[in-house]
């Protein structure tokens, strides 16, 4: 089956089509510019571009996967919003994956995948051998808590948070950024792609609460 | 050119998630998803809220817009969205699924400008626009006077708010007296109860030589300043506030200048038409005044009802429908979304 895999967690715009057969995966066609505030206007095209790169037309399309963050807020979500427009508009599912997975689950050893999250944090999660350990998390690269840093924590780190950050982490970070693996997405959400699981409600990975505080003294809505 | 063409309008500008669907000057549809009262306990629209509201409900709204006309993606003639002024978190949700809509099913897109819109929704009420026409926009986002010589390209801007919003005094006196935000339909109401020539509160550029500078600009933040300074002396002095009298006596000097500065522009400009839209549209003692007012200069006055002032797709929609009738060009896929969008540029088409 045909799928059409986006991810906007992360400064790079990036769009592809894989082809999924049983179990194996062929990048058809991959368009990725790092453009932190290119989303909305790169996506769309970059969608264009993959179609036409592999001589296809939206009708050849059989589903679409989408990274779910966690991502600094905007970009994330011109590319979930832009998942699940296409999928309804195109009349096929849409199938969210946490985005960090897109790196993680490529790692061996025991890994930390970290992308910007800008205010200086990371978003972050440990990986053994490529499968994650708990939830993802956000916080200052140097307030890694003790189980990550200490012996028997993550031996090195890696993904965009990782290459910006290098001198604030305890461990080793790789030097270049390294940004979700689209292929890796559909391959992780190839069980529901070939189950012909129902289609999804896209719900980001937030991690963090809106900026805003409630208004002092303002009355309570009324009905 | 086709005649009656079917549009969907996407619109994300603020807090409001809006899809409309028109054919021609009719209206099919308008879902509207609304995150008003996720904002009403902060005191005004956060940005990310309405923005992680906008994702949530994009493609349930688009359905149900679509149930309600009876109509399928592939019946429609075009997709408009709104591509500013506005959010940039906000218009980048609708400006996003606008595009995948119009990829996944080749319907043709079009960007096009909140303000525009405001405009073009009277159509779908009161019928083609007579051109030239002067526009009065009032909300809590912009409050404008506009020439419209064609709605399909000319739109010029005459005069707007040097400072707040028509609509954002509306929220911030609402606070002063302890009434809920939206402050809008809470003023109008405690206003019906008060009197308005109990005080009188200042008009923003209306002494002779603001008019030389600002002739059809408003100032709201000194009318705000006033009214909170009115009420802090009353409550210095130990007297009771009378919510209902302030609230009469602001609003009051809202419209007087609002109503004052568009039907001047309408002499000065030999304009026949004045249109009334945004969310302050809805006031109804800015509706009785410009009412008497415009007949009394002799000029027409058109105002969709006040559901349709409000941001709303269905606006975004009958702007849509009036380009493709016109035979403008879709838009260009890589358009951005555009959070201080000219006024001038009606749809992206004309930009390129
Ligand atoms: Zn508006």
């Amino acid at each position: 089956m045909r799928v059409l895999a986006i991810d906007t967690s992360t400064a790079a715009v990036q769009a592809a089509l894989v082809d999924l057969d049983d179990d194996e995966l062929f990048l058809t066609s991959f368009r990725r510019e790092v453009d932190a505030r290119g989303h909305v206007e790169k996506l769309a095209p970059f969608i264009e571009g993959c179609l036409a790169d592999a001589g296809r037309t939206v009708k050849d399309v059989d589903a679409v996967v989408s990274g779910v963050g966690p991502g600094p807020f905007t970009g994330l979500r011109v590319g979930m919003v832009t998942a699940a427009a296409f999928a309804d508009g195109a009349g096929i599912p849409v199938y969210g994956v946490c985005s960090l997975d897109g790196i993680g689950a490529n790692t061996r050893g025991r890994a930390l995948a970290a992308t910007d999250a800008r205010r200086k944090e990371i978003y972050w999660a440990v990986y053994e051998d490529g499968v994650r350990e708990g939830e993802p998390q956000v916080c200052k690269p140097s307030e890694l808590p003790d189980w990550v840093t200490e012996t028997g924590g993550a031996d090195y780190a890696i993904g965009e948070g990782a290459s910006k950050y290098a001198d604030e982490l305890p461990m080793e970070a790789e030097a270049t950024p390294i940004f979700p693996d689209l292929v890796k997405l559909v391959e992780l959400a190839a069980p529901r792609l070939l189950a012909g699981a129902p289609t999804e409600q896209l719900t980001p990975l937030y991690l963090r609460r809106p900026d805003a505080q409630p208004a002092a003294g303002s009355p309570a809505p009324q009905p | 050119m086709k005649n009656n063409p079917v549009v969907m309008g996407i619109e994300t500008s603020c807090d409001e998630t809006g899809v409309g669907i028109v054919r021609g000057h009719e209206l099919l549809a308008d879902a509207v998803a609304s995150s008003v009262d996720e904002h009403a306990r902060f005191g005004g629209v956060v940005p990310e809220v309405a923005s992680r509201a906008h994702l949530e409900a994009m493609v349930p709204t688009v359905q149900r817009a679509l149930d309600d006309a009876g109509l399928t993606l592939n019946d429609l003639d075009g997709i408009a969205v709104t591509a500013g002024p506005g959010l940039a978190g906000a218009l980048m949700v609708g400006v996003g699924a606008a595009k995948a809509y119009s990829l996944a099913t080749g319907v043709p897109l079009y960007g096009v400008n909140h303000l525009s819109a405001h405009i073009a929704v009277d159509t779908l009420e009161n019928g083609p626009i007579p051109e030239p026409a002067i526009g009065l926009l009032v909300s809590g986002g912009h409050s404008s006077i506009m020439m419209v010589e064609d709605l399909a390209g000319k739109v010029t801007q005459l005069g707007a708010s040097i400072d707040d919003a028509a609509g954002e005094a509306f929220d911030k006196v609402a606070r002063l007296l302890g009434l809920p935000f939206p402050g809008g339909p809470y003023i109008d109401k405690a206003a019906k109860e008060g009197d308005r020539a109990f005080v009188r509160f200042p008009r923003g550029l209306t002494a002779a030589k603001d008019m030389e500078r600002h002739r059809y600009d408003f100032s709201f933040s000194g009318l705000k300043t006033a009214v909170a300074r009115w009420i802090e002396a009353q409550r210095a002095e130990g007297n009771n506030v009378p919510v209902n009298d302030v609230a009469a006596a602001f609003q009051e000097a809202v419209c007087d200048v609002l109503t004052q500065k568009a039907i001047l522009a309408a002499k000065e400009h030999g304009v026949g038409t004045i249109l009334l839209g945004g969310g302050v549209a809805a006031n109804s003692r800015l509706r009785t005044l410009a009412v008497e007012r415009a007949e009394d200069a002799g000029i027409t006055l058109r105002y969709p009802r006040p559901k349709l002032c409000t941001d709303n797709g269905a606006m975004v929609a009958a702007l849509g429908s009036h380009l493709v009738t016109a035979g403008v060009a879709p838009s260009v896929i890589d358009f951005p979304a555009n959070s201080s969008m000219d006024v001038e540029v009606v749809s992206l088409a004309n930009r390129l």
